[in-house]
């Protein structure tokens, strides 16, 4: 007989899902669905609100990435205001960027998919979780504790608060950096490069087990894309927009943010509140592509800091051309955190970090403007229009994991059809089947502009559709 | 002190206070230091006694009396804090708060609010009453300045700072009960009104209505102690 199977609620994401599995009569999956249950309205909402609030206000889609909200709102401000921002103001907002992508990915990693990696996906689910990390290595447990509060601190110190800052405002930041708190930054340093070289030994230590998971863990063709400054090397902040294929050929560069709407589509699926968006050249399905850091490293060839580029280079010894698996997103995330924290300290380090001219000023001086930065999830783009006085008429919003929406999709199929038996289902075959979701860290608050917590479910249902079995589970 | 000026005695919340026969309860109090809460009023402007909020008891009376505009009489019980006030003051700010959209996360004004700052001091907690959520406009075509009627909350400070202190008269106010809204001239853009562009408006507005473009993501402190320094002034010329 064939079944449905629910995961709801998917856990240890960052919002509320659920995961359907459709079985045939032999137990074997045929189709996978992953659901965003939630939906908010943010793009709704800012219709009529002065355009110069919209960082402020789009930060609060977010409570782990509102940087990267901040940062591609103020952007797409300045494209309104057309003025280019001060160099000390660019640099400090780099700073502020990389110290988001610190925290977020440490949380990634350590709090949510460590107790997978590190006490096996089929672990007793009642130790699978970060306390249970803790528990078995203090030290790993301490060093993902060390590296978020590395990345929330510099939030804290640059821009007021650890979560929902200001400072980031259109045509600069608020206020310059000063001694003392370059000095307070540049003293966490050499902990949090420690912590994280404790993470990565950890990680390769126990990667070899996951060589199955790893095949089948959302591993296909298909294209990637993310922000690319003029000079190469790793970007979070500033750059244009390149798109790769899956044999590592390049699609498009040099695209600005402006041109975004034009070769991207979204997509709309009556199962779920998250769009598909999609290269428009290769229509929906075909122009999936994957965005964060994965697609990041596969777009680059060096990150521009030594100790990333070593483990870059151990990086793309896992394939020729691009890595396809989405497993490694893990590892990515490792290398984005240890080339993140060598860039803090060099950034400080630069003369000019200290300039007290860091805003621009200016009216309106375009009706409509858009700005890209890299979340710690993939590209994140803001788009708005406005009227003569700077009055919000229209915002679009596309976010990262929306990008990496088909790819989720695709990605549970692929590892349901190899782990889960329909006929007797065990907590590791599902646990699986949310790892993988897990690889890609999705934001569902974000990607839906959505609300809530973030537990999640899979069911078991047969063709017509009829409910047979389902498990659950809380946040 | 002159022998012509009557002064009163009487009692604020068991202290013994002296006053000046023209003073008002709110002015002998703050002068001990008992505090009272206003939103309306502000030192420098006529009192209109619009927001009830420093609403207090005199013995002897079954009613409640406004204590800005209510003048000190000879042997006086004044009782300036019970629950009974408390729930009144509360119930003023969630009706205030319920009536436009105030949010203050996103506000300009966050921090430097005096709604926001008396709610905490009234120790609110919750608004029990229904949001009304009114779809209300913002006048961006000033210059330099923006008017969020979202904020507003009618305590009228900008329309008697722009007529008494600035002398132009641009800020009015139109409509009736709830739909009651502050204007500049007829109900024209303030970026095309008769606006001097001085500013004080903005200054003495307690909320976000009123605020400075340049201020959106800074903090945006108001600055209204210039008015009785700026009246002390013109009294002297
Ligand atoms: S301050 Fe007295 S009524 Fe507003």
């Amino acid at each position: 007989m064939s079944r449905t199977i629910v995961i709801d609620p998917v856990t240890r994401l960052e919002g509320h899902a659920k995961i359907t599995l459709k079985t045939n009569g032999a137990g074997g999956v045929e189709e996978a669905y992953f659901h965003v249950t939630q939906v908010r309205g943010f793009e709704k909402f800012c219709e009529g609100r002065p355009f110069y609030e919209m960082p402020s206000l789009m930060a609060r889609i977010c409570g782990i990435c509102p940087v990267s909200h901040l940062i591609a709102s103020a952007k797409a401000c300045e494209a309104i205001l057309a003025v280019e921002i001060p160099p000390a103001a660019a640099k400090l907002r780099q700073l502020l960027n990389l110290a988001q992508m610190i925290q977020s990915h440490a949380l990634s990693f350590f709090y949510l998919s460590s107790p997978d990696l590190l006490l096996g996906m089929d672990a007793d689910k009642a130790d699978r979780h970060i306390f249970g990390v803790v528990k078995a290595m203090p030290e790993v447990g301490r060093a993902g504790v060390q590296l978020r509060r590395f990345g929330q601190r510099i939030i804290e110190i640059l821009a007021g608060k650890r979560i929902h800052p200001g400072w980031v405002v259109p045509g600069g930041v608020t206020e310059p950096l000063t001694v003392a708190k370059r000095d307070e930054i540049l003293a966490m340093v050499p902990e949090s490069c420690a912590s994280i070289l404790l993470a990565l030994d950890a990680y390769k230590l126990v990667t070899d087990k996951f060589q199955e998971e790893a095949a089948v863990f959302a591993n296909f063709p298909s294209m990637f894309l993310g922000l690319m400054p003029p000079d190469g090397g790793l970007e979070f902040t500033d750059g244009t927009l390149r798109l790769i294929d899956a044999t590592g050929n390049i699609v498009l560069d040099g695209m600005e943010a402006s041109s975004f709407d034009e070769e991207f589509g979204e997509a709309v699926e009556p199962f779920t509140f998250m769009k598909f968006p999609y290269y428009r050249k290769m229509g929906y399905p075909d122009g999936c592509y994957r965005v964060g850091p994965l697609a990041r490293l596969n777009l680059v060839d060096y990150t521009g800091t030594p100790r990333a580029d070593v483990e870059l280079r151990e990086f793309k010894a896992l394939a020729e051309g691009p890595v396809l698996g989405s497993f490694y997103y893990h590892y990515a995330r490792l290398i984005e955190i240890v080339h993140g924290i060598e860039t803090i300290e060099r950034i400080l380090a630069e003369p000019d970090i200290l300039d007290a001219h860091v805003r621009a000023t200016a009216g309106v001086n375009r009706l409509e403007g858009s700005g890209v930065a890299e979340a710690p999830r993939g590209t994140l783009m803001h788009h708005y229009k406005v009227d003569e006085n700077g009055q919000m008429l229209w915002a679009n919003l596309v976010i990262a994991t929306g990008q990496n929406n088909m790819a989720m999709n695709r990605g549970i199929l692929q590892a349901a059809q190899h782990y889960v038996d329909g006929n007797r289902l065990t907590d590791g075959m599902l646990n699986r089947v949310e790892a993988v979701i897990r690889t890609f860290d999705p934001c569902l608050s974000c990607s839906t502009h959505a609300f809530g917590e973030m537990p999640m479910v899979v069911e078991l249902v047969d063709p017509d559709g009829k409910h047979l079995d389902e498990r659950r589970r809380d946040a | 002190m002159s022998a012509s000026v009557d002064v009163k005695t009487l009692v604020i919340d068991g202290v013994d206070v002296s006053a000046r026969q023209d003073q008002t309860v709110l002015d002998v109090a703050r002068e001990n230091n008992i505090f009272i809460p206003t939103l309306c009023h502000l030192e420098g402007l006529s009192e209109v006694g619009a927001c009830r909020l420093c609403l207090v008891e005199i013995k002897g009376s079954p009613k409640l009396f406004p204590a800005c505009v209510l003048k000190v009489e000879e042997g006086m019980e004044v009782i300036t804090h019970s629950e009974r006030l408390l729930h009144y003051r509360q119930t003023i700010l969630e009706l205030l708060f319920a009536e436009r959209n105030h949010v203050c996360a996103v506000c300009v004004a966050n921090g430097n609010c005096e709604l926001q700052t008396i709610a905490q001091s009234q120790r609110l907690t919750h608004v029990r009453l229904p949001y009304r959520n009114p779809k209300l406009p913002v006048d961006l075509s000033h210059e330099r300045f923006a008017a969020d009627h979202n904020r507003c909350i009618l305590c009228t400070r900008c329309v008697r700072v722009c007529a008494e202190i600035e002398g132009a008269h641009v800020w009015d106010v139109m409509g009736r009960g709830i739909d009651s809204m502050v204007i500049t001239d007829l109900n024209d853009p303030w970026g095309s009104s008769s606006c001097t562009r001085c500013g004080k408006c903005v200054q003495v507005c307690p909320t976000g209505a009123l605020f400075d473009k340049s201020k959106v993501g800074v903090s945006h402190p108001k600055s209204p102690e210039f008015l009785p320094y700026l009246n002390l002034m013109r009294e002297e010329q």
